[in-house]
């Protein structure tokens, strides 16, 4: 018998996207897609809350963590939350999107369709917990993706980004693909429970080789798509070619899923090779970090900018994947890790999408990405300048805004592991904040302290109001950014919560 | 549960901020006397604390202990100790001060007293601040509204200036913020958790080679802060260019971050590297004594040239902390508040005469005294505070400090004691070549004097100078037991013994019967 309560989140978004496909048949305004898939993803919170308070509920059966369809599909806190996080940044890009769509001519009704598609994927990623549910479930968040990119058709940056996504993410697939064949082969599981158990048994034997090799292909396969170095060159151009709403989901929202498989993967699956993934994961995290904040500097284009910073960003997620380099990690260290990773994830998500809704607002009044551009920005439009301010500090880590915390929890993880890999990457991580710093204080000194450029019909941007919808992206993602700062507490105790995960089945 | 003065201390600033954002552009004349009643209320709780302060009691007082969230340790610990005491005062103090001597910012105002009292919210956080984590959350929200103080309201090379300023200080939080949870995590399983609490960790053990390496990266955010020769050169650029209010806030309180965090968490958390470590850490204090005076004897620019004058008197901060006797550490915690009284005097006196001539070069000036007798008083007056005169506070604290560094690095406090020469040469040498003699540019003969309101500014400024040189008594009074806390303790944890000469008394005798 199916659990149609533990399946409710997936059952309403899946209606969700039936329903804006419906509507976009209809005579009328265009907009109203957006508005019922809005309230799909509304729809589809509330049995997410209910499963999570079920012990608080009359009405329902505490079970704890529900398995379905044997042990593939799981719906625990860990999941939860991260579904939690999935609809509500799908809500913010939905937002993100709709005074972008309805500024120019755009195909709507699909666009809608395919982005709720895949947070459909996203959503079931958070539960899958076999090697075949996770591969459909990325590839259903990333296929979508691909025709977003390239949703301005008439431009061939964008047409570029969407083909170069295309080919990296198509090559990724086969890859991932690759390895979890072996995985498979040489286990002989699909599930990660299987697969953890068998893996015991190959230590030594005649498939390690082959073992290994499955585990450096998936782990390489997730590289791609959480753009870590030197997996990372689709990165900027696609950032930079795709419809900025479009980038600001690539950057959280389809990120986040690649990060969601990669723990579930690590920590269930590959959960007594640490030794194979640490040191890979420490690679690419000091890659990742220092590589991106380097080029980054060298920005002068905003969205881009944001895009090397997301590949740094992506890489203060894996620090805490890279303690586990450090022989004899403890079962309470890795799961700190996983706490450090999920809590960064969630602060991630709110300031990632705030900066990108500042470049949305920004880039309608002023029509350009160049950072040059944007200066002077305080004197015409200073809440907008003082909201960039807020979320690039944000990025950056410093409190009260809620970035320092992510950071904090980051450097716990990796110092708590302590020894000298460790240690080193604890140091490499707070040269690169050091680093980081660098660009997002320039990209707020640019708009606070700089004069407009002559070109800059200053006194007509002064009276350019940004899009209601917008405004309440905006308002969402500061106030998030700024109560998570104060009261850290929230989040940490989320974050608490999907520990049990990491502590085995 | 008792009244929680220092939540209230602390968070009534950033209140105020909220209000402040919320006054109508249209109603922009009232920004600025508003501001200035929001800082007269931390003002107001500041004066309470200072008046139920237990005097003779060296504990952390009116402490407070909520937790801010249970796993992870961290908890809203405050409380004050005579270290800290006249500093939260002493902030309280300046920025009503600084806020009356800003009329002459005209470019969104609103913006500039926002960031203002923000970065009162986190001044006063840092100083009262007994968990590390809280400490650096505040230490950091100091970080952007100075930027933007600097960055935006700034002259000519502000930009530079800020982006210098905020680069050298990110840096120095990085370590810090490293080291804090490496501190915790070290410290951990001997408290039986996490924790973040300083008290807490008063009772870790630490082995040496750990209290050497968290002692330099703790160190390393401090020295860039103070700033010690060689990490000085963000400051002479961030002062010059800053705004007069940045520049007075500057000096009087951001720069005793670095010199409080030596003695409150250096001092204490690790004794013995401090033991080991101090007769190098006194002796570049002691180079950036001599460096800073002997380079602001030459600056063309009369700000630049007090801002050289603070790295100077900083160092006699540093020298006298890490004398480690009880005059060392007493002396440089009054000489942190003399320092904010009579630097902070100075850049307001500078920022006056800019406000009238649009200039800082002293070959600009000369003569003033004729056509400003009065400014070229309370200049004199505070410039001779500055440069130690007995009878005013500069004296006290300097004396304190060479007396103290004397008993344990007697060398160091002969060379530190060309400092004290120097800075006469240096401010009165300026003195002379700005107000003396006849009046040579045509432009300053129709200068104006002081009026009610930079009055208004100044004596309070003043009538402290004077209380604190004529009777520092129950200054030291509230100093002397938490300075003999910290040093019992380093007694306790290593084998070095404080040197001492006859009794307190009997030297505060002598330092007063002068």
């Amino acid at each position: 018998m199916i659990d149609y309560h533990a399946l409710a989140p997936e059952l309403l978004l899946a209606g969700t996207v039936l329903a804006v496909l419906t509507v976009d048949l209809l005579r009328v305004e265009k907009y109203w897609v957006a508005v019922v898939g809005l309230f799909g993803l509304f729809l589809s919170f509330i049995p997410v809350l209910t499963l999570g308070f079920c012990d608080t509920l009359t009405f329902c059966e505490d079970t704890g963590t529900r398995f379905l369809f044997g042990e593939s599909y799981a719906v625990d806190s860990f999941s939860l939350v991260l579904k939690a996080l999935f609809l509500g940044s799908a809500f913010v890009a939905v937002l993100l999107s709709v005074g972008y769509l309805e500024s120019d001519r755009f195909w709507q009704g699909e666009f809608y369709f395919l982005m709720l598609s895949s947070v459909l994927g996203a959503v079931v990623m958070a539960s899958s917990r076999d090697l075949v549910t996770i591969f459909v479930a990325l590839e259903l968040v990333t296929g979508p993706t691909f025709l977003m990119a390239g949703w301005r058709k008439g431009d061939p940056r964008s047409n570029e980004a969407m083909l170069k996504f295309f080919i990296i993410g198509v090559l990724s697939a086969a890859l991932l693909l690759f390895g979890m064949s072996l995985v498979y082969g040489t286990t002989g599981e699909l599930t990660f429970a299987g697969i953890r158990a068998e893996a015991a048994g190959i230590r030594g034997g005649d498939l390690e080789a082959l073992f290994t090799v499955g585990v450096l292909f998936t782990l390489l396969g997730f590289a791609f798509k959480v753009s870590a170095v030197p997996f990372h060159f689709w990165t900027p151009d696609t950032y930079e070619g795709s419809p900025t709403p479009v980038t600001a989901y690539l950057s959280v929202v389809s990120k986040t899923a690649g990060f969601v498989g990669l723990l579930a993967i690590c920590y269930l699956a590959f959960r007594d090779a640490t030794f194979l993934w640490g040191p890979a994961l420490w690679v690419l995290a000091a890659a990742s970090m220092t590589v991106g904040n380097l080029a980054a500097l060298r920005q002068t284009n905003i969205v881009r900018l944001l895009g090397y910073s997301s590949i740094a960003q992506g890489g203060f997620i894996l620090v805490p994947f890279g303690a586990a380099v450090a022989a004899g990690v403890t079962d309470v260290q890795l799961e700190e890790a996983f706490f450090a990773t999920v809590t960064y994830l969630l602060i991630y998500a709110f300031m990632n999408l705030g900066a990108f809704a500042v470049i949305i607002a920004g880039g309608n009044r002023l029509r350009s990405a160049e950072i040059g551009d944007w200066a002077g920005m305080f004197g015409y439009a200073p809440g907008l300048a003082t909201m960039l301010a807020v979320f690039f500090f944000s990025l950056a880590g410093i409190p009260p805004l809620a970035g320092w915390f992510a950071k904090f929890v980051m450097f716990r993880a990796v110092l708590s592991v302590g020894g000298g890999w460790a240690a080193a990457l604890a140091i490499i991580a707070a040269v690169n904040s050091v680093i980081a710093f660098v660009y997002y204080a320039k990209v707020v000194k640019s708009a606070f302290m700089d004069p407009a450029p002559e070109h800059v019909a200053v006194a007509d941007l002064a009276r350019m109001p940004t899009v209601p919808s917008l405004q309440f992206a905006l308002v969402l993602t500061v106030a998030g950014v700024i109560v998570l700062g104060i009261f850290p507490g929230i989040i940490a105790e989320i974050g608490e919560l999907t520990k049990t995960f990491a502590s085995g089945f | 549960m008792e009244f929680p003065a220092l939540a209230l201390l602390v968070l009534l600033p950033a209140g105020g901020a909220g209000i402040v954002a919320l006054i109508p552009e249209r109603r922009r004349d009232l920004i600025l006397p508003v501001t200035v009643g929001l800082t007269m209320l931390p003002l107001a709780v500041a004066l309470w604390i200072l008046w139920e302060f237990e005097v003779g009691n060296g504990a952390f007082q009116l402490t407070e202990r909520v937790l801010w969230f249970e796993p992870l340790g961290i908890s809203w610990n405050v409380g004050v100790d005579g270290i800290s005491l006249l500093l939260v005062v002493l902030t309280a103090v300046l920025f009503p001060i600084s806020i009356l001597a800003s009329t002459s910012i005209t470019k969104n105002v609103k913006m500039y007293m926002v960031s203002m009292l923000i970065l009162e919210t986190g001044l006063l956080g840092v100083f009262v601040a007994l968990d590390l984590l809280l400490f650096f959350v505040f230490f950091e929200v100091t970080l952007i509204p100075m930027y933007l103080l600097i960055g935006i309201w700034g002259s000519e090379n502000r930009v530079y200036a800020a982006v210098k300023f905020v680069l050298y200080t990110a840096l120095g939080s990085a370590l810090m913020l490293a080291a804090i949870i490496w501190l915790a995590v070290v410290a951990g399983p001997q408290l039986g958790g996490t924790t973040f609490d300083f008290t807490r960790l008063l009772d870790a053990e630490l082995s040496s080679g750990a209290q050497l390496w968290l002692f330099l990266a703790f160190g390393a955010a401090f020295a860039i802060k103070v700033p010690l020769f060689p990490f000085h050169t963000w400051l002479p650029d961030a002062h010059t260019e800053a705004p007069t209010a940045g520049s007075v806030l500057l000096a009087g309180v951001l720069l005793k971050l670095g010199t409080y965090g030596f003695v409150r968490f250096n001092l204490t958390l690790f004794p013995d590297a401090s033991v080991r470590l101090a007769p190098w850490i006194a002796a570049i204090a002691v180079v950036g004594i001599v460096y800073g005076a002997v380079v602001a004897i030459v600056q063309p620019d009369v700000k630049r040239l007090v801002a050289y004058s603070s790295v100077s008197h900083l160092g006699f901060i540093v020298l006298g902390t890490f004398a480690l006797t009880t005059q060392g550490i007493q002396g440089g915690v009054i000489q942190m508040v003399n320092h904010g009284l009579t630097t902070g005097g100075l850049f307001l006196l500078v920022g006056m005469i800019y406000d009238r001539r649009h200039t800082r070069e002293i070959a600009d000036y000369g003569g003033l005294a004729r056509v400003m007798p009065l400014y070229a008083g309370f200049f004199l007056f505070t410039a001779f505070a500055s440069a130690g005169l007995p009878g005013l506070n500069g004296f006290i604290g300097e004396f304190k400090v060479l007396l103290g560094s004397y008993l344990s690095l007697p060398v160091h406090a002969v060379v530190a004691a060309f400092g004290v020469v120097l800075a006469a040469v240096y401010l009165l040498w300026a003195y002379e070549r700005v107000f003396t003699g006849p009046v040579t540019k045509e432009e300053n003969e129709k200068l104006v004097d002081l009026n009610a309101r930079e009055i208004s500014i100044l004596v309070p400024i003043a009538a402290l100078i004077v209380f604190l040189g004529v009777y520092p008594r129950p200054a030291l009074d509230r100093i002397e037991p938490s300075v003999d806390v910290i040093l019992e303790r380093i007694e306790a944890q290593t084998d070095y013994d404080v040197p001492r000469f006859g009794t307190t008394a009997e030297i505060d005798l002598a330092a007063e019967g002068d």
